[in-house]
Parts: structure tokens; sequence; C-alpha cells
């Protein structure tokens, strides 16, 4: 397990290492050059929050209280002070024990998201790796807009090895659910993940037909745990957390799927989502092969967040 | 999350302000932090946030303070003023050769941007305006991106050129340009696979595929939700493969899009286009003012006025007034303005273009909208259920005749009285308009129907 850990931070770190621009790699670039914790040094700290996308007011709010914590606690060292820093974005982060309860039980995975974030790669990607820990799957196509959409999930599910439940496109999303919660029961599968169309989330009738999509499962299997995962890219700036909201609002949230980690981006919103709604990123994407989502690791992301591109 | 509006919150900050003659350094010092989080939270890359600042800074410390504008509005204008130049001036035009011969233009970006989407609704546009374009699948990497560019290109009625996935990209594009050529095809759209910027050696392909075509236009397709990562990704686009414009998707969510500006910063290439939704119609032209004003978070003021002058037919709006003036204002008329209206996309879409109200505005708080459309529908359903004379003249619907147009539009008898009822008052209120709109002695104003 630690093995596989330690290759996905490779792989983030691979990805910056690949710009032929000067990096300067590894947790310390920031902190390194900065003698005494002062203005300048907080000043930096600053750009790389915000570059990192972690936004305006979270920063403000992890910097604040660093300065809280740094005065308390009479820190002279700005390695001590990074060291702070990780920590408490990492206890932030952390998952806790139960969260991927779902595995173990009947359930029933909803994704969702907006377009283009990676949806259905995800479902692929998740759906491989049940059924290579021996569950049993089955992948509801309930993305019946976008064109092609059920023809891109049949090949991620045909390579994988997992059964599909599809409709036509352009039918009723809720009554392929339907299907697939009926075909779930009948075969006793232990875990039904269900793709949906991506929807901005100012489109009224489209978060709509979601809460329908969720009472559906609600009404038709109740028995079932629910998982509800919605997919950020990682490339998303603040608009991600008003998504997180109103996917919240509309179908609850339990988890994220950070995804396109793999590129220069660092996904810090994601902590900005976190502390404000506390809903946990649980698995990032990094790459686009069929083992390339992996289950969060609070530590590798913030050391990721901190590893600054620097134009020297 | 909703943000505050920019313009409120400066108005806060110069609350006591108010009546000063000239920006002190410490007034702009203020008003510029809340114009920094703003960009901030708009998504403007973080370096170009901070020049941008001490730019506008210099411009505006010792400025005298407009006639009739407060300190935090002046420092708006200035603000919007930069921020507008920097968007770059003036709309730019999609390039294009001469019909006689092949625009090829390359369509580039990361993954899940919308170039698939974006290169069939160009290729519509391009075939509305008198071109033959052609569609080429040279993503042969995602599954299903062939068929998915298919699909698109039948809606559009665009012929799709793809040759499976087990041709190199350079190839397809090849060949595409060779079938273009033997088929009386004057543009052809590349459809590349989204690729990440970093990826050396999908980069590389772009460059090959250059090379074996003489590509006119290379596009970046961004998603405008895109954070502080867009200035990396533009520029190595820009770098490795060279782009010559750029189109935003996604600009019909909520994003203040600040991405645009970061872009426009590092790159300097013009934005051409916006995606605003699904159908064709909704590649749009960019408006350099408007994004701005968006991405400031002032609401697209510009836009309301223009779509307003636009719609609304002055001849028609003078008519009007003549009616209102003489109280002949009938069911036809408000029939008429309620059809204005929709042109202009509905209350809805108006009320999202008003500053401070739009972009900031929940889904949750828009139900209300949608009853409002709804009962402008019921009612016209209503109205055009009556007969030309009963529209002329309401006064002669009696009983029979509710019941008879109840029953054409599919509502309660009651509802109908109700619309009467209204229409009746509003029409009192109209005759009392006359008298005061005749101090004023001017053209007065046209103005939206029953308050709103």
């Amino acid at each position: 397990m630690f093995e596989k850990k330690k290759s996905i931070f490779q792989r983030l770190k691979e990805g910056l290492t690949k710009t032929r621009d000067n990096i300067v790699s590894g947790i310390d670039s920031i902190f390194h050059g900065f003698s005494a914790i002062d203005d300048d040094f907080y000043e930096e700290l600053e750009e790389a929050l915000i570059m990192g996308d972690l936004g305006a007011k979270t920063t403000e709010q992890i910097l604040d209280n660093l300065k809280e914590q740094v005065k308390e606690r009479h820190i002279k060292d700005p390695q001590d002070c990074r060291q702070m820093l990780i920590d408490s974005i990492c206890r932030q982060m952390d998952l806790g024990e139960n969260a991927y309860e779902y595995e173990k039980r009947k359930s029933v995975v909803l994704v969702i998201g907006v377009n283009g974030v990676g949806k259905t790669t995800s479902i692929g990607k998740i759906a491989s790796q049940l059924k290579e820990d021996g569950k049993k799957v089955l992948v509801a196509a309930a993305d019946t807009f976008r064109a092609a959409a059920i023809d891109q999930l049949d090949t991620w599910c045909r390579r994988a090895g997992v059964p599909m439940i599809a409709h036509q496109e352009g039918s009723d999303p809720a009554a392929v659910i339907y299907d697939a919660i009926q075909a779930a029961k009948a075969r006793d599968i232990d875990i039904l993940i269900c793709d949906t169309a991506g929807r901005l989330h100012n489109k009224k009738n489209l978060m709509e037909e979601l809460k329908k999509i969720n009472r559906i499962i609600d009404r038709e299997y109740p028995e079932c745990y629910r998982e509800t995962l919605l997919v950020l890219d990682a490339t998303t700036g603040q608009n991600a957390m008003v998504q997180a909201q109103v996917f919240t609002e509309a179908a609850g949230i339990d988890g994220i799927i950070l995804t396109k980690m793999d590129g220069t981006a660092k996904g810090g919103i994601a902590v900005a989502i976190q502390s404000e709604l506390g809903i946990p990123v649980k698995y990032i994407g990094v790459g686009e092969k069929i083992d390339d989502l992996q289950k969060f690791d609070a530590e590798q992301f913030v050391r990721a967040l901190f590893d600054v591109k620097r134009d020297e | 999350m909703a943000f505050e509006s920019l313009t409120e919150k400066l108005q806060n900050v110069f609350k006591s302000l108010r009546g000063k003659g000239r920006l002190t350094e410490a007034d702009v010092k203020t008003a510029l932090k809340e114009v920094k989080i703003a960009l901030l939270e708009a998504d403007v890359n973080f370096r170009v946030v901070k020049n941008f600042v001490s730019a506008v800074q210099e411009r505006a410390v010792g400025q005298d303070v407009m006639n009739g504008l407060n300190p935090g509005q002046m420092v708006i204008k200035i603000v919007n003023e930069e921020l507008v130049s920097l968007m770059g001036s003036e709309t730019t035009e999609l390039k294009l050769l001469p019909g006689n011969e092949i625009t090829i233009i390359m369509m580039v970006g990361l993954q899940g941007a919308g170039k698939t989407t974006t290169a069939a609704k160009l290729a519509g546009k391009l075939k509305a305006k008198g071109r033959q374009p052609l569609l080429a699948a040279c993503d042969v990497y995602r599954p299903a991106a062939i068929r998915q560019l298919q699909i698109n290109g039948e809606k559009q009625g665009v012929e799709v050129f793809t040759m499976g996935e087990n041709h190199s990209p350079v190839d397809i594009a090849r060949a595409a340009v060779e079938h273009a050529a033997s088929h009386n095809q004057n543009v052809v759209l590349l459809d590349t696979a989204g690729r990440l910027h970093i990826d050396e050696d999908m980069m590389d392909e772009l460059v090959r595929i250059r090379n074996a075509v003489p590509v006119t236009q290379t596009i970046l397709v961004v998603d405008a939700m895109t954070g502080q990562d867009a200035v990396n990704a533009a520029s190595s686009f820009n770098e490795k493969v060279g782009i010559d414009g750029v189109i935003l998707t996604k600009l019909d969510g909520d994003t203040r899009g600040g991405a645009a500006l970061s872009i426009r910063q590092v790159t300097g290439k013009p934005i051409l286009y916006i995606g605003m939704g699904e159908k064709l119609s909704d590649l749009e032209q960019f408006y350099p003012d408007r994004m701005a004003s968006r991405i400031l978070g002032m609401g697209d003021v510009m836009s309301l006025i223009e779509k307003v002058q636009a719609q609304v037919d002055e001849e028609q709006a003078r008519e009007m007034e003549q009616k209102l003036r003489k109280a002949s204002f009938n069911l036809n008329d408000y029939l008429d303005q309620m059809q204005q209206m929709k042109k202009m996309g509905g209350i809805g879409e108006i009320m999202k273009m008003l500053p401070g109200m739009g972009l900031n505005m929940k889904a949750k708080d828009m139900p209300d909208m949608d009853v409002t459309e709804k009962q402008m529908a019921r009612t016209e359903a209503i109205i055009r259920s009556m007969t030309p004379k009963e529209r002329e003249n309401p006064d002669i619907i009696n009983a029979s005749r509710r019941i008879r147009i109840a029953r054409g539009a599919g509502v309660d008898q009651a509802e109908v009285g109700r619309l009467l009822k209204q229409f009746e008052q509003g029409r009192k209120m109209m005759k009392q308009l006359p008298g005061m709109m005749g101090g004023r002695g001017k053209r007065g104003r046209f103005k939206l129907p029953f308050g709103l």
C-alpha cells in the first residue's frame, strides 16, 4: 500500500518536473531563503496558497490562524512554521476511518458533477478497481444527454470487465437508474455505480433531474448504503465552491473525486471546500490509465500544494 | 458562497468619504484591497492581479473625482477602464482565408474543456456564414470521442471525416485536408484530443500536425471555470504549439471567468468566442468590456442596454407611448410587450444581467423567476384564446365568453377574470400617467410593462 502511495506522489512530482521551466521542487522551496518569519515570508506563503486555488478567503483564514499560533508559541524558525501549517491542513483533510465504508456494503454510488470534469473516466477506473478487489459491480449509464457518452462508458466497462445497464441516448436517466437498481437486486450486485450527465449547477431543470434520480434510488433501494461522489476538475478555480454547495443541496455529497491532478494545477479549492462545507476528498485522478485513480492521501496532497513553481 | 458585489463593497468602504474632491493614496489603497480580493475570487491569476493593482494605484492616486461620482465609483471607473484595455479593446474576428482556399483550424486544449462540442458549433456557425466546413476527428485516444463528433456534426449538418482510431492524428489531418480539397470544402476543423500541457509527447503531436498541414488558426479551448492554473496551461500551449486565439467555454455557468484575463495577459492572444450553452447559437461573439464587468462582478449592464436597444423597435415604442397617452392601450399591446420581453430572453435573463443580481444569484433563489415566467406563458395563452375583437375591447367579455376563453387556454375561469381585472387596473394607472409625463415634455423613455 505504501509503495502505491509513494508512486502517486512521484507521479504528481513528475508532472511538475516534466516542465522545462525552472522548478525548485520539494516541499521546502518556499520556506528556504527565509531566515525569519516576517511580512515577506507571509506574502510568499499567501502567494503559494492563492496560486494553489485555495481562494482569497481561505488563504486569509489560514494565514491569520498561523500568525496567531506563531505568536502564541513564540515560533521563530520558518521551518517550524512550515511544519505547523502542513500539519494543520493535513489534519483538516484527514479522512477518518469510515471513508470507504461503501466498499464493504451493498451500495449505490452516484457520481455527479459539471461538464468535462471526468465523471465517466473516473467511474471506469473505480469500477475496475472494485472488480479487482472481488466485488460484483454494475454500472448504470444515466448520462443519456451528451453525444456518445454511453459509448464512452461502455468502452471503459468492457476494459474493466464490468456489466453496464443502458438505454437509448435521449431517454429518461431516472428510468435507467430504476432499471439498474432492479438489475442490481436481481443479480445480487455489491456495488452499483451510476454515471450522470454533466450539468452546470445553475441550470435549474438539470438539478431537478438530479434530485429525481436521487429520490428514485432512495425509494427503490432504501436498504442500500448511499455514497454520492462529486467529481471536481483540479484546474477549476473558485467556482468549485459554488458547485459543491449547489450539488450538496440537490443530492448530498459524501466525498469528492479530484481529477486531473497530473497537470500543474494543485486543486487547492478542495481545502476551501473541506473547511467551509466539511466535504472530504476521497479520490484523486492522476492520469488516463485505468489504475490512475487513487485513494486520497492528505499528506501527499499538501506536499504537492507547496511544491511551487518559481521563475527565477 | 455568493459574492458580494464589488460595487456594494466599495460603496461601504467609501461611505465616509462622500464628497471628497481628489483620490488620496489611502482611499485608493483601501479600494484596491477590495478590488484585489474581487479579482482573486474571480480566479484572475495572482501575479496578474498584483501587477494590475499596482498599475491602477499609480494611475488613480491624485486623480480628480469626477462630477456625479463618489470616490468608490471613481476607482471602479478607472479599474474598469484598465481592465477593458487589458482584455483587448475590441472584438476580434476569427481569421479565415478567402473562399477559394482551404482554411485549416486546429482546436487544442486540456481534457474536458469542450473542444469537440465547440468544434461542431463553430463548424455550424461557419456553415451558416456560407462556408463549406469539414470536421476532422483527430482524437483517437478518448473512448467514443469520434462518435461524439459524428453525432454533433450530424446535428449541425456538417460532414465529419474520420479514419477510426488506428491512424495517427497527423495522417488523419493530412487526409482530411485532401478530402476537403477534392470535395469542394473550404474550412477544415481539426478536433484534437485533450492533453496536458506538460505531456511532451502529446504536445509534440500537435506540432507535427501543424507541420504536416498548413494550419491557418490554432485555437485554444479553455474552460471558463479554470483557476490559477490557466496561465500555466495557456502559456505552455502558446510556447510549444503557438496559438492564434482562444475560445472560452461554459460561461453559461455562474463563474466570474477571471481566467479570461489571465490568459489574455500571458499569451497576448485574443478571445474569439464564448460558449454559452449547448445550442449552436450559444457560441457567441466575445466582448472585452462585458467580460471586464463580469470579472469585477458589476453585472453585465452593457449587454442589457444593448439587448434592450436591439429588440425594442423605436417606432413601436413611440406608437406605444401614443397609445398610453390616449389610454387606448388594449390586450393586443399587452401581448406585444410580452413578446418583446421574451425576445430579450425572458425575465430571468434580464435579471441575470443586472448588476449585483445574476452572477451572485444562487440557483435556489431562481424559482420565483420561473414562476413569473410561467405566469407570463399562461397570460399569453389566455390572451391568445380571445378573438381579435375581445382583445381590442376587453369590456365586451361576458360570462359565456369567459368560459370559452378559459377552456381555450386550459385555465380556470377565475384566472381569466383576474387577468382582466389586472389589465383594467393597469390601464387606469396609465390614464393618470400622461399628466405626470406631460410635465417633462420630451419623448419619455419606453417602460417595461407593469412594474417590471
